[in-house]
């Protein structure tokens, strides 16, 4: 019995025995000598991981008496978690030997916030969920302070731990009243309870509203990003890149797991409660990110609003809703990764910068780089050729389809005013003023990064490379 | 009224009133110790319902040691606690209209309470019979949740991992005690002996 349930969770068992054997080994030899072989074996270990997911050809299999299931859906969703951590960190190893924050604990708590995202992806129980979350959440509130002698970096930490200790309380007091109500944790058993009835019973709603007030402060949606922007500022610059990507991955599929798993009989019920998120991030994500000087604070805007956009795919609650949610997050962790690997570089005479300004007439510097950004903005932004633009249409098309004409309509307007912003970045960096360069030089890694995203946004277009069909069986996995 | 009907009351008029205490005592260290009688009341409480390993562990574990850290910390950390209790008629409307509306929700919830169908079928893990429930505890714990039970270690490992990471600093240029060169340190090599003759110096 407990042995195929360890063969079950032996992806997330492995990266969790790693992480413990990379602490013993970091305490026992030169601490912070071993942190060059950390971050490099760390990100090998999880692409190895990922790589594992993807090729195992495995059914449906859930493991702790439904407290934990390994169908295609949560081997999308890991494998993008993996890649996109693995990447993350890879990058990160420079910039913080650049400003002596190498330590050997960094890819450790990193490795341990995957193992939690795994867990909270392939949670078939509210209990499982919440210790995946709660795993993934305390090693990002400690790295979010890593930089520990700077006061933004300690603020950061600070607030995104406060506040997401908030959250945590809110979402496991809707767990509770769900469990009150339903008399189980189990989501088979929710469901259960949940059927029959053309409502939620009042009890059950509630709940259910308190447990997405939860998540979604995790995945920093409108009314709930106050913390976003000045922790995404605060953080070291690869904590940013790294707070992007993989952890909102982990967050959005989460969402969808609970709302399809636990009340997939219900949808009428949330729709109109991920619609109104969905709503407000892509509104508020569009206009506030206008005024923003600091190129992280604009990214935090920009995630709020791109999290608008994967939100609106389950506002249609059908397969082809999720199938284009998982899309769009796949295109938006390529999208960031790639720009974070160049927003780690903007460096003026060895301090790192993050104006704006700064990228005025940037393309005279360097032409490739300046290329490869523009591409990865226009896609940010939606402009038809490229890849960003074809998964704002999936998720358009799947809320279109399922009868959310205004909120598609204020998907495209938002996108539009949105544009304004990533299109001033490429305004700077070709028709700018001349002003003293921006001159950090960029590792092999990141500029790989860099190209590689914005050829993807290009290549793209003509395939997806299996992304695409991938996810179409992932959404029809989770809808079963 | 039976005896267990007094200790119920006993129990809970102490818990209550020890509670309110908690709150509106002057010394900070007296409200740790209205404290630590309300943790026992309610243990006694716990008992009465039957759940004696929850009792123990409120006993050991929150009076022991969660009580005393309190303790050190109220002694430890110096706050001003009479500018903070200043503060408190000025926040004292507003605490209470919270505690009404919370109130008002619970009467709320209970009035609407309405269990799903076929929720007693629904537990996950019934309590065994014939079994105390500190065994009943120990076998679910360890079998049917091992994976929460380890999921909630590991979360403990990154909170240790984390304390150390933001607040240990590797001090240089300190000097340390290192007993086994103390220990092999022979005079030939640190003494010098010099005849001094008398009316010289060195």
């Amino acid at each position: 019995m407990i042995g195929t349930d360890l063969t079950v969770i032996l992806p997330e068992l492995v990266l969790a025995l790693y992480a413990m054997a990379a602490l013993l080994w970091g305490a026992f030899r030169g601490k912070d000598a071993e942190a060059p072989l950390l971050f490099w074996l760390t990100p090998l270990v999880m692409a190895g991981l990922g790589l594992w997911i993807a090729l195992e050809p495995q059914a449906t299999a859930s493991a702790f008496h439904g407290g934990f299931v390994s169908d295609t859906f949560a081997r999308f969703s890991k494998v993008v978690v993996l890649f996109s951590a693995a990447v993350v960190l890879l990058m990160s190893a420079d910039y913080l030997k650049r400003n002596k924050l190498l330590q050997f604990e960094f890819p450790i708590l990193i490795a341990l916030s995957v193992t939690g995202m795994m867990m909270m992806i392939s949670a078939g129980d509210l209990m499982s969920l919440y210790m995946g979350l709660e795993l993934q959440s305390l090693a990002l509130y400690v790295i979010a302070a890593f930089r520990r002698d700077s006061a933004r970096s300690t603020e950061a930490g600070l607030k995104y731990f406060v506040l997401g200790a908030l959250s945590s309380g809110i979402l496991l007091y809707g767990a509770s009243l769900i469990y009150g109500y339903a008399g189980t944790t189990s989501f088979a058993g929710i469901l259960a309870a949940a059927k029959g009835e053309a409502h939620l019973s009042l009890g059950l709603l509630i709940g259910l509203v308190f447990m997405i007030v939860g998540m979604a402060f995790k995945v920093s949606s409108v009314p709930f990003h106050m913390w976003t922007p000045d922790v995404y500022e605060g953080s070291p610059t690869p904590v940013t890149a790294f707070f992007a990507t993989a952890p909102k991955v982990a967050a959005m599929a989460m969402i969808a797991r609970l709302l399809f798993d636990a009340f997939g009989t219900a949808t009428g019920d949330w729709t109109q409660i991920i619609a109104l998120l969905s709503f407000l991030s892509m509104v508020l994500g569009a206009f506030a990110g206008i005024g923003q000087k600091d190129i992280k604070r604009l990214m935090a805007y920009s995630s709020i609003g791109h999290m608008g956009y994967a939100f609106l795919g389950l506002t249609a609650g059908t397969a082809a809703g999720v199938q284009a949610t998982l899309i769009y997050m796949v295109v938006y962790v390529t999208m960031n990764v790639g720009v974070f690997a160049f927003i780690l570089n903007m460096e003026r005479d060895g301090q790192p910068v993050t104006e704006i300004s700064a990228l005025n007439m940037y393309s005279e510097v360097e032409p490739l780089r300046a290329a490869a950004l523009m591409v990865l903005m226009f896609s940010l932004a939606g402009v038809p050729p490229l890849v960003g633009f074809f998964a704002k249409l999936f998720v358009i098309q799947a809320a279109l389809n399922a009868g959310w004409v205004w909120l598609s309509v204020a998907a495209m307007l938002a996108s539009v005013v949105a544009a304004y912003y990533y299109l001033r970045i490429i305004y700077l960096m070709y028709f700018g003023e001349k002003q003293a360069p921006l001159d950090g030089s960029m590792p092999a890694i990141h500029w790989a990064a860099l190209m590689v995203a914005a050829f993807f946004m290009l290549a793209g277009v003509v395939s997806m490379f299996g992304v695409d069909t991938w996810a179409g069986a992932a959404a029809a996995s989770l809808l079963n | 009224m039976g005896i267990t009907a007094v200790a119920f009351y006993l129990f809970a008029l102490v818990s209550v009133v020890s509670g309110l205490m908690v709150v509106i005592s002057r010394n900070p260290v007296h409200s740790v110790l209205w404290l630590v009688l309300a943790f026992f009341s309610s243990a006694g409480l716990f008992v009465l319902l039957g759940a004696e390993f929850v009792a123990m562990l409120l006993v050991i574990v929150y009076m022991g040691a969660v009580a005393v850290l309190f303790l050190f910390v109220v002694m430890m950390l110096d706050v001003d606690f009479a500018e903070l209790r200043g503060q408190l008629a000025q926040y004292l409307p507003l605490g209470l209209l919270i505690g009404v509306i919370l109130l008002m929700e619970l009467g709320l919830v209970f009035s609407q309470w309405s269990f799903a169908p076929g929720h007693v079928a629904a537990r996950a893990a019934v309590t065994p019979e014939g079994v105390t429930n500190t065994a009943a505890l120990g076998q679910l714990i360890y079998t049917r949740y091992i994976y929460l039970f380890q999921a909630s270690g590991l979360i403990l490992l990154v909170a240790m991992i984390g304390a150390i990471v933001l607040t240990m600093r590797h001090r240089t240029n300190i000097k340390r005690q290192d007993i086994l060169e103390q220990i092999y340190r022979d005079p030939a090599a640190s003494m010098d002996l010099k005849d001094v003759k008398p009316g010289q110096g060195l």
